[in-house]
Formats: C-alpha cells, structure tokens, sequence
C-alpha cells in the first residue's frame, strides 16, 4: 500500500485534477486495496489458521499430558492380554478426551482429540468426538471429525493411510490400537458412517471402530472421506505406552 | 486516496511514513481478527463433519 502511495503521489498534479481523473484514481486505489485484501485473505486461510492451530493442539496436549502424572516405561514389545478395554465416561464439551498418534502421518503426528465437532472445536483443537458416538475402546463407534486443510489441517494425509495402518489412541485410561481397514468416499448427508455398525443401520456391534471424517476434495467440501479402522488391542497406562510409539509419547511428554 | 491520507498526515516525513505503517498494520489487524473469520465462513474448506445439522 505504501509503494502505491509513493507513486500516486507522484503521478498526480497537484493543484486542479479533474473531477474524472481523481474519481478514476480512487476507483483504482480501491480495487488494488481489494485485491491485496484478497490475498491476505488466502495468506491467513490456508497459512495463518494452521500456525494458530497448531500452538493450541500443542497447547492441549501439554495440558492433557500435565494431568496425566508421571511415565510409565514402555511395555514389552509382545503385549500381554489386558482384558476389555476399560472405556471413560464422554468429557463436557471442548475438553480433551486424549492424543491421537498416526505414524503414517509422520513420527511427529500429536493431535488432541477434543469432545465436540461444533467449529469452536475444529477450528482450533484439532480432531473432534462425534459427541452421540462411542467413546474409545467402547463396543460401537468412535468417531472424529477433523479438517483436511486450514486449522492445523489435521487430517489431510488421511488419503495415504495404507489398510494395516496402526492409529494410536492415548486417554486417561490408556493406549488403544486400531487398525486402519478402508477409506470411503460419501457425500457430506451420509449420516450413517456414524452408526455402531458403520453403513448397516440394524447391525448390532459386535467390534470397536473408529471412524474418521474429513472434506474431500483436497481443497473442497462437495463430499465426505471417511476412514475406517478397527481397535486391535489396548493396553493400561499403568503398562506404558506401546513400543512403537514410545518416543512420541515421550516427546508428546516432554516439550508439549 | 492514499495519496491524499499521507499528506494530510501531521509532522515530519519519517512520522507520516510511520503512522501509515502503523496504520496499515491496525488495517491488517482488524481484519485477521474480525473480517476474515467471519469471511472464512463462505468457503468450503472448513466443511468436515457428517451431517452437520445434527451437530451441536
């Protein structure tokens, strides 16, 4: 704005403009102003969001971990049977429910997991809890709800997830391990990914899912990717976090 | 506009080079902070729920 000031100031004579020439000038100033208002509307949409985003979630997460007391070492990489998984009563809204670890995501993939899929949640905390869903490690349905771009843009590799795939979740309680089976691609009315029994509404849930859910396109939001994983096993706090994810749950830990 | 704004600026030539910038960082401020969250609402990409007339 200062560069287009420096040379209007020397492009204009300065004592009788015309009435046209000033009103043309102006019409000018404020169509540059709108276009550079523009861009910086693109510049903190797809940027500035996420940089916010992302000091919140680590916020969160140090937060989560602070309540959490001290570590527990890593347990044996050959896991013991730890029985049902102990399932925690659903947190008030926009309280964090635990950490979400995706390797495949990258070795630094650290998002809370917040009750609550209204905006407040996903536009700053990260990946939000279907409130009607199950919480974690519940026979039925966990799902979250997560952006693919802007505000941390949490979930917007869930494109790459390979079936096979292990997505750690960390509450109170412990770790749960699920498995990621497959991506669905449906359109944003499709309520029933939701259900105890993903799609099959008289289904009686037998197993424990969790479901993700993020815009697709990339850069749109005409439908819905769902992924889908399955929980393999879970583990207490009390016998440390699973090997594989040690270090990040250290780091998660440590710096926040 | 512009042109006319900075020179009806008080003081010497470095304090209305000054108060232009500090008054176009006031400009971007106020933006970041009201304009575009509320603009941010007629794009798609923060779209990702399922069914979101039935979020809370």
């Amino acid at each position: 704005m200062l560069l287009q000031e420096k040379e209007t100031r020397v492009a204009v004579p300065p004592p009788r403009a015309g009435v046209l020439r000033t009103a043309v000038q102006v019409m000018g100033e404020l169509l540059i102003t709108a276009g550079v208002i523009l861009l910086l509307f693109v510049a903190w949409q797809l940027w500035w969001t996420n940089v916010e985003s992302d000091a919140k979630q680590s916020e969160a997460i140090k937060n989560f971990v602070q309540e959490l007391g001290p570590p527990t070492p890593a347990a044996p990489a050959n896991p013991a049977d730890y029985g049902p998984p102990v399932v925690s009563e659903p947190p008030s809204h926009a309280e964090t429910i635990g950490i979400m670890y995706v390797p495949r995501f990258g070795a630094d993939y650290t998002r809370p997991i917040v009750q609550g899929t209204s905006t407040d949640v996903l536009d700053t905390l990260g990946l939000g809890h279907y409130k009607n869903t199950s919480m974690p490690g519940a026979v039925g349905n966990f799902a979250v709800a997560g952006h693919r771009q802007t505000h941390g843009a949490v979930l917007d590799n869930i494109h790459t997830l390979v079936p096979g795939d292990k997505i750690y979740v960390q509450t109170k309680d412990g770790f749960y391990v699920y498995v990621f089976r497959n991506n669905q691609v449906v359109l944003p009315t499709s309520t029933d990914v939701l259900l105890p029994v993903p799609a099959q509404p008289s289904a009686t849930p037998t197993e424990s899912f969790l479901t993700m859910t993020s815009c697709n396109p990339r850069f749109g939001a005409q439908e819905r990717i769902i992924a889908y994983s399955v929980l393999e096993r879970w583990q207490p706090a009390s016998a440390g976090p699973p090997a594989e994810i040690a270090a990040q749950v250290a780091k998660a830990r440590g710096e926040g | 506009m512009y042109g006319w704004i900075f020179r009806h600026l008080p003081g010497p030539l470095w304090l209305r080079i000054l108060t232009s910038l500090v008054l176009a960082a006031a400009a971007v401020v106020l933006m970041v902070q009201f304009l575009f969250p509320w603009l941010s609402q007629f794009t798609q990409f923060t779209d990702s729920t399922i069914g979101s007339v039935t979020q809370p």
